[in-house]
């Protein structure tokens, strides 16, 4: 019993830390590799390679000076970078990171947690995301940050009903909602690795997922709301130094749960051969992290009315298709 | 639905495979600190005031680039020396105000002004800026070995050599 509470602390506080991390490193990478695509060198100065940017950065972000406007809703200009950055973090806790393992004799599970129901989690938690986006925008007491939330949570709740769709048809093949056995029955052992993952089975489906999980994270081509030459910065204006970090990291954290919960669900988790879960479960997370920032090297944004009619005229009848077709094959079985 | 199609699965991964193959081409930055580009021959940076080649100034203080200066930089007070000669006693260039324009050279009739190469000088407070007379003469050249007079006049119509210049 004991055992058990200490493990999970342990690992709640090894994934948390490795979350935080990763998306420092994240901006880091991001700011690299659309560099070398304009072919130019990203930062270099701080450490070699530019790999101790993130530090900086942080350091930077810390000692700046925190100023609130005096316009502002106190309870909610506070709040809103946490209820930001929160239900990202908290949809790592069903991520199944790895198979399970004994470590010195206990058994130490691959996820956080087994939620019998952990895709459902994922998708109720991450919805809770845009309240934050709402409330920064309308606390914030200026213009520019009202007209940037609303459009943000707008253009988010558009996306959320194709994204909770498009994972339907995985559900209906797997007939689970459990992370852990989604990624148990894409295994195989032959040498064919690949073979029995979702994204053969589900090409739409995955297509959906990404387009949707850009828009929902703000993303390129779909960000609108946060892009510098429309709204100054849309919802995060008023933010300075600690706030703003907490929503910028919130963004990342976004990024890396939609990939991971990606790689889950249609790319196959942790299985792979030769080498330990881990390692195929970090890899093809940064498969899907390059292809955030290759797309946002790539093309330019969407207009925000082009971008609603493209959630609602033309994702959401492909994932209503995408879903009645696989129930289809599904009862046909 | 047919143009989407193509669009999405012939148009867009053109897109992209522009994108991807500038990653292994070779960067334009260069390391600045670290590694400079020289500039060109003619580049307009910091003053230098000439000297002939027996060591006495060329400026005698007419006032003519003060009158062709449009960012009013330049004060010059005059003085006589033993052999008679006009000479500068102050003469001062404010170079925050210095445009580096050039006009300066260009109305000097006794070609005593140029401007040479140099462009890293930041200071750290105003007052460092005004540059006088001791700062913007040429050293006194070496007198007499012909080997020198001979490189130093191919460098400067070839335009290497030192930065000042």
């Amino acid at each position: 019993m004991l055992e058990t509470i200490i493990i999970s602390s342990v690992q709640v506080l090894v994934v948390v830390f490795a979350v935080l991390t990763a998306c420092a490193y994240t901006t880091l990478m991001e700011r690299k590799v659309v560099a070398y695509m304009q072919h130019r060198v990203g930062p270099i100065t701080a450490g070699p390679w530019g790999l101790l940017t993130p530090l900086a950065d942080a350091i930077k972000m810390i000692f700046k000076e925190d100023v609130v406007p005096d316009r502002v809703e106190k309870f909610a200009y506070a709040l809103a970078p946490i209820v930001t950055l929160i239900p990202a973090l908290l949809s790592f806790a069903v991520v199944p990171f790895s198979d399970d393992f004994t470590m010195f004799g206990y058994p130490v599970r691959g996820a956080l947690s087994d939620l019998n129901i952990g895709v459902l989690w994922i998708f109720a938690v991450t919805s809770l995301g845009v309240y934050g986006i709402i409330l920064a925008g309308w606390s914030s007491g200026s213009k520019y940050s009202l007209l940037g939330g609303i459009r943000a949570s707008a253009q988010m709740i558009s996306y959320e009903i194709a994204y909770g769709l498009s994972i339907v048809g995985v559900v209906l093949i797997a007939n689970t909602l459990s992370m852990r056995e989604l990624v148990t029955n894409q295994a195989s052992d032959s040498i064919w690795f690949f073979s029995n993952w979702y994204i053969w089975k589900q090409p739409l489906g995955f297509f959906l997922y990404l387009t949707c999980a850009i828009a929902e994270t703000n993303r390129a081509p779909f960000d609108l709301p946060e892009a510098e030459s429309e709204l100054v910065a849309g919802y995060h204006t008023e933010y300075s130094s600690m706030r703003f970090g907490m929503f910028f990291i919130g963004e990342y954290a976004n990024m890396l749960a939609v990939a991971a919960v990606g790689t889950t669900l249609f790319l196959g988790g942790w299985t792979g051969p030769f080498l330990p879960g881990i390692f195929w479960f970090l890899a093809k997370v940064f498969v899907i992290m390059f292809f955030y920032i290759w797309l946002r090297a790539t093309f330019p944004r969407f207009r925000y009315d082009q971008l609603m009619n493209f959630g609602w005229k033309v994702l959401f009848p492909l994932a209503i298709l995408n879903t009645m077709v696989t129930a289809f094959f599904v009862v046909l079985d | 639905m047919l143009k989407a199609l193509f669009n999405v699965f012939w148009k867009m991964p053109q897109g992209f495979w522009v994108t991807f193959k500038h990653i292994f081409k070779k960067p334009v930055t260069l390391d600045y600190p670290k590694k400079k580009k020289p500039m060109a021959p003619r580049y307009k940076g910091l003053q230098y005031l000439e000297r002939y080649d027996d060591g006495s100034e060329r400026c005698v203080c007419c006032g003519l680039c003060a009158a062709a200066c449009p960012a009013d930089a330049i004060y010059m007070e005059p003085m006589e020396n033993e052999k008679g000669e006009r000479l500068a006693k102050v003469y001062e260039i404010n170079m925050i105000r210095c445009i580096f324009c050039g006009f300066c050279e260009e109305a000097c009739p006794e070609e005593a002004i140029f401007l040479g190469r140099e462009y890293e000088f930041s200071k750290d407070n105003r007052d460092d800026f005004i540059y006088t007379k001791e700062m913007l003469l040429v050293p006194h050249p070496r007198k007499g070995n012909p080997v020198k007079e001979l490189l130093r006049f191919v460098r400067r119509a070839y335009g290497i050599g030192s930065i000042r210049r």
